[in-house]
């Protein structure tokens, strides 16, 4: 099942690790904080997350410093 | 404005406002007794769940900003309740925060007609069964407002909470963070405040001029509303006009032309350059042959926001005026999401310079590149907004630009008075 990685833009504080973790999926802009790479419909907070990346993706949600990262089923928020 | 002043009963029937003068028939600081003499009684124990058929058929959109269909927003509210079990009873909230600086239409309808604010607010209260209401506004419509509920025994329940003077202060989750004993600022937006919004309970947030329109629907029905206005754009509007001197509140007739408006606020076309419709977070247009409408084409039409129309007379600079509300914008930002916070800033440094006359080309390049980093990346409408803004003015004022780059712009300070 396709899932989101919604970044929650009021905690992030631009430390990177979610970017190191994913990085086909996430780069980072001129102050820290992370792009979407390929963004749908550009929306540029919710982030299409593959099979193969699902894994860097729960380990980027656990691993957070300022807990801003959440997965949801696609389905959630169209 | 019209005051009714004849004494005689009327028949209920020749209570109900005719052409465009809606929301203040009643008059200037209407009381309850002035209030019920326009409008005749609220019929509130005629309200159910099945009101929101009657808005759906009325076409109501909200008149804060976003023009979203009222009846979905009580659709939702509605589910949200049904959806979960311990979520409680529905907050209602009517908004009048209006943070907007070019606009003063929700002041001044809760100065003038607060008994039509809290009728919209008790019948959407009891439309979606909710147990909670509130009022948020501003110091200087709180004393108006709290005199109105101490006049009536039906709106002992509302609530007065005091907005601050803050551009976000109105965005539809800082109101409920305020409310909540938080600060005014949004929050991030993944769950729909219609499920979970004040203490996780359905929440349903009106701007006072929709609930006004409200009140008016719940008393003369869908037809009626649609009287005024065209198919796509039924009903009337507040509309705040600034610029050359010509600071008033009018009400319109949901898809008027722009020019049209202008001219009934007594504004001399010829000279008036281009228009800022929506506020600081709408767009620049110009010509006049535009229909304010949220629902029309684009090109043909304009979105009128929540209701702005600033005037750019022709000797003044369109860029000069963009980056001096860009710098306040900037300003405004709550600093909560880095790429708002830092993001406009940095795109008001340069279209400052741009401005201010630095003939570097690469100038407006790195305005778009700046701009590609902010869109879509904040908990709230904000930097899109300020890149809406930012868009139209260099769609606008093309030539300014080029003048600019050049060092030949002649025109004086178009800074908002």
């Amino acid at each position: 099942m396709s899932e989101t990685l919604h970044i929650n833009w009021t905690r992030c504080d631009g430390r990177g690790l979610c970017t190191e973790l994913l990085p086909a999926v996430l780069g980072r802009d001129d102050w820290g904080y992370p792009v979407i790479r390929h963004p749908g419909n550009g929306d540029g907070t919710n982030a299409a997350i593959g099979p193969d990346d699902a894994r860097a993706a729960r380990d980027a949600v656990k691993l957070c410093p300022k807990l801003a990262l959440s997965l949801q089923a696609w389905a959630e928020i169209q | 404005m019209t005051h009714m002043t004849s004494q005689m009963p009327v028949p209920a029937q020749h209570l109900v406002p005719s052409g465009n003068n809606r929301l203040f028939a009643a008059g200037s600081r209407a009381t309850l007794a002035c209030h019920e003499q326009a409008y005749g009684p609220l019929p509130l124990h005629g309200i159910d769940g099945n009101f929101v058929g009657v808005l759906e058929q009325s076409g109501l959109t909200g008149r804060g900003g976003a023009a979203f269909a009222s009846w979905r927003k009580f659709s939702a509210t509605g589910q949200g309740r049904r959806g979960a079990l311990l979520q409680g009873r529905p907050v209602v909230i009517a908004n009048g925060a209006e943070g907007e600086p070019l606009s003063f239409k929700d002041k001044t309808l809760l100065i003038h007609a607060p008994h039509l604010v809290l009728d919209g607010l008790l019948v959407a209260a009891r439309s979606v069964s909710a147990s909670s209401l509130y009022v948020y506004t501003t110091a200087v419509a709180m004393p108006a407002v709290e005199a109105a509920i101490a006049e009536r025994l039906d709106a002992r329940r509302i609530q007065v909470i005091e907005a601050p003077e803050t551009f976000v202060s109105g965005q539809a989750s800082a109101v409920v963070n305020a409310i909540g004993g938080g600060n005014a600022l949004p929050l991030d937006n993944r769950r729909r405040l219609s499920e979970s919004g004040l203490k996780g309970r359905p929440t349903l947030v009106l701007n006072v001029e929709t609930l006004a329109h409200v009140a008016l629907i719940a008393r003369y029905g869908a037809h009626w509303f649609r009287s005024a206005g065209s198919d796509r754009d039924p009903g009337t509007r507040l509309v705040s006009v600034s610029g050359r001197g010509a600071d008033q509140i009018l009400e319109v007739a949901g898809d008027e032309g722009l020019g049209s408006v202008l001219a009934h606020a007594g504004i001399d076309l010829p000279g008036v350059q281009a228009v800022l419709v929506g506020g600081y977070h709408g767009r620049w247009v110009k010509p006049l042959d535009y229909r304010l409408t949220p629902s029309g084409q684009a090109g043909q039409s304009v979105r009128p926001g929540a209701g702005v129309l600033h005037v750019l007379s022709t000797g003044q600079c369109g860029l000069e005026a963009t980056a001096w509300i860009v710098e306040y914008l900037a300003g405004q930002s709550a600093k909560q999401c880095g790429p708002c916070m830092f993001g406009l800033p940095a795109m008001s440094k340069v279209l400052a310079a741009i401005a201010g006359g630095d003939r570097d080309p690469q100038l407006v390049g790195e305005l778009e590149r700046l701009g590609n980093l902010v869109a879509r990346r904040g908990a709230c409408h904000h930097p899109d907004g300020t890149l809406q803004l930012i868009h139209s003015a260099l769609e606008i004022f093309a030539e300014d630009v080029r003048a600019h780059l050049t060092g030949n712009c002649t025109r004086m300070s178009g800074r908002p008075s």
